[in-house]
């Protein structure tokens, strides 16, 4: 479903991704693994479109992404979750919500229903600014409100960062939801590694701007590969 | 009145006895009279001189305040709009003399889209170049407001041109002891009409949303599947035609020329910085008090003392809450 391949990346002079290539399938939860630093956001950053890739290409269900910015991949399918939420902080849950109708088809402009019973939490909240929210609230906030532009693939960076383990058990509850009922893919970019262990259908771990690593969720307890993620 | 009753009493206060206390006392009552009665004229007119201001601020408050564009061209969209009025009371004098009477209501959506269409044509052309680049951007629409200002000059001449008013604009009524013109009352009314559909469009249409996302994080609003360059595009429009409906309103107490708008772009910054940058309520409050401030400092000041003064109040202020007085607060801000 989604492709990429031989993706290098660059900030000025600074090479943050040399030649990746991973792939997403549909109704599969991958997860890339990595120290900080490796290139895993730079990574989630081209394929929704927010930085250029210097060379090599993506591409989304057969068609090569190449220089379309986000709102135009974002109207394709892709939704995103960035790292540190990046709710809009002046505006309500409810219009938080609602920015998401710009990329649903024109029947499709509310809220599926999934969002408040994985979330119910949001339903109790819709007058409050995004920016009141807790940490914990806004990461659920930001996942509900990706998933009101009816996306076919989830890309989240990192959702348990900073968040209490009864609201991480909740979320991965929530993407699991996501796989099995709605079909969707899942890219997870992730440095918590149990929360991993216990979703992912194949994982990447990257080093130093490469994948030097591939396979199953198992064999994430096999030593060579526990070298890649020990600080 | 209270002065002809005042000018006959005054030489009965310096008779001795009961004739002269009480003249003098007749006096007193009818000078703080006067005063309540002058100050509630002050209070009047500096509201009218801060819907002028409102009219002028209110579509910056968008472009700079909203999308942080300083936008020196500005004032030549209020020309525009007051331009247009002209234009549209050409045609119907020469086609639908029984029209003039609408006049300005037909002015009001041509003025709107006239400008708001140089708007969105100076965006695409030039300001979406210039992002994050306030000093070039500056620089440019200075640039595009003289050559705006000189098209005006070359098209319509550099005299005045004589815009009519309405019947029901024109004339005066007495309340109590003022005499107060139609014009002033419609153009507060019509200032303050202005505000709260634009507050209605900001906060109940999908556009109005989408340019509040875009505002607060461009670059997330982009992956939410928002087309950013047309909002901003957009948002531009509706600054430029929002000032285009402030030149009708204008076009009926000021001359007509093509140096109407400069003389309003500094009030319009000044405005929206005291106000606050990206509030609009600032902007409402932050021209009334201007407006009030200026009408209750001319009788001691001078119109031109006044406006001094006015001015090195807002420096001061600034200094302090260099955000303006409704600078946004709480834990959104720090998100």
């Amino acid at each position: 479903m989604l492709t990429v391949e031989n993706a290098s990346l660059h900030y000025g002079a600074a090479q943050a991704l040399r030649g990746v290539s991973l792939e997403v399938k549909p109704k599969s939860i991958t997860c890339v693994l990595g120290r900080n630093g490796v290139g895993k956001t730079s990574m989630l950053r081209a394929i929704v479109g927010q930085h250029p890739l210097s060379s090599g290409s993506i591409s989304f269900d057969g068609t090569v992404l190449g220089k379309k910015p986000p709102y135009d991949r974002a109207r394709a399918g892709i939704a995103f979750v960035p790292q540190g939420r990046e709710i809009f902080p002046l505006l309500t849950v409810r219009e938080n919500l609602a920015t998401g109708f710009a990329a649903a088809k024109r029947g499709n402009r509310n809220v599926p229903p999934e969002v408040f019973e994985l979330f119910p939490v949001l339903k109790t909240m819709l007058g409050r600014r995004g920016g009141d929210l807790s940490g914990g609230q806004q990461q659920q906030l930001a996942i509900g409100r990706a998933l009101v532009t009816r996306p076919r693939l989830l890309v989240l960076d990192e959702p348990t960062e900073g968040i209490q383990p009864s609201i991480i058990k909740d979320i991965g509850r929530a993407i699991r939801f996501l796989r099995d009922q709605t079909g969707l893919a899942i890219l997870l970019v992730e440095q918590y590694l149990d929360f991993c262990r216990e979703l992912a259908d194949h994982v990447y771990i990257m080093d130093r701007g490469e994948i030097v690593h591939s396979g199953d969720a198992a064999s994430l307890d096999k030593p060579e590969v526990r070298k890649f993620l020990t600080v | 009145m209270a002065a002809k009753r005042l000018v006959s009493l005054t030489p009965l206060a310096t008779v001795q006895g009961p004739v002269g206390e009480a003249a003098s006392t007749a006096i007193a009552s009818i000078n703080s009279e006067l005063e309540l009665w002058n100050g509630i004229q002050n209070i009047i007119y500096g509201l009218s001189l801060g819907s002028v201001l409102l009219l002028a601020a209110i579509g910056l408050a968008i472009t700079f305040g909203v999308m942080g564009v300083i936008n020196m061209a500005h004032g030549e969209m209020v020309m525009i709009g007051a331009y247009t009025t002209f234009v549209v009371q050409q045609i119907i004098r020469v086609s639908a003399p029984g029209l003039f009477d609408y006049s300005l209501l037909i002015a009001l959506p041509a003025a709107f889209l006239v400008s708001g269409a140089i708007g969105v044509v100076i965006e695409r052309g030039i300001i979406r170049f210039l992002y994050g680049r306030p000093l070039e951007t500056l620089l440019a629409t200075w640039g595009i407001s003289l050559v705006l200002q000189q098209a005006t000059r070359s098209w319509f001449g550099a005299s005045n041109v004589q815009v009519g008013s309405p019947s029901w604009m024109s004339g005066s009524f007495d309340v109590g002891m003022l005499t107060l013109t139609w014009s002033r009352l419609w153009i507060i009314v019509f200032a303050l009409a202005v505000f709260a559909t634009l507050q209605l469009v900001l906060k109940k249409t999908m556009l109005g949303l989408r340019m509040r996302a875009v505002t607060q994080n461009r670059r997330m609003a982009s992956s939410m599947g928002i087309r950013t360059p047309w909002v901003d595009a957009l948002t531009f429009g509706l600054g430029s035609g929002i000032a285009g409906i402030a030149g009708v309103a204008l076009s009926q107490i000021d001359n007509v020329s093509p140096n109407l708008g400069q003389g309003y772009i500094i009030d319009s910054f000044m405005v929206v910085v005291f106000g606050g940058v990206g509030n609009l309520w600032g902007t409402l409050v932050g021209a009334m008090s201007l407006g009030i401030a200026n009408k209750f400092l001319e009788p001691f000041a001078g119109a031109v003392l006044g406006k001094i003064f006015v001015l090195v109040l807002i420096i001061l202020f600034i200094q302090k809450r260099p955000r303006g007085l409704f600078a946004l607060k709480g834990r959104a801000i720090e998100a």
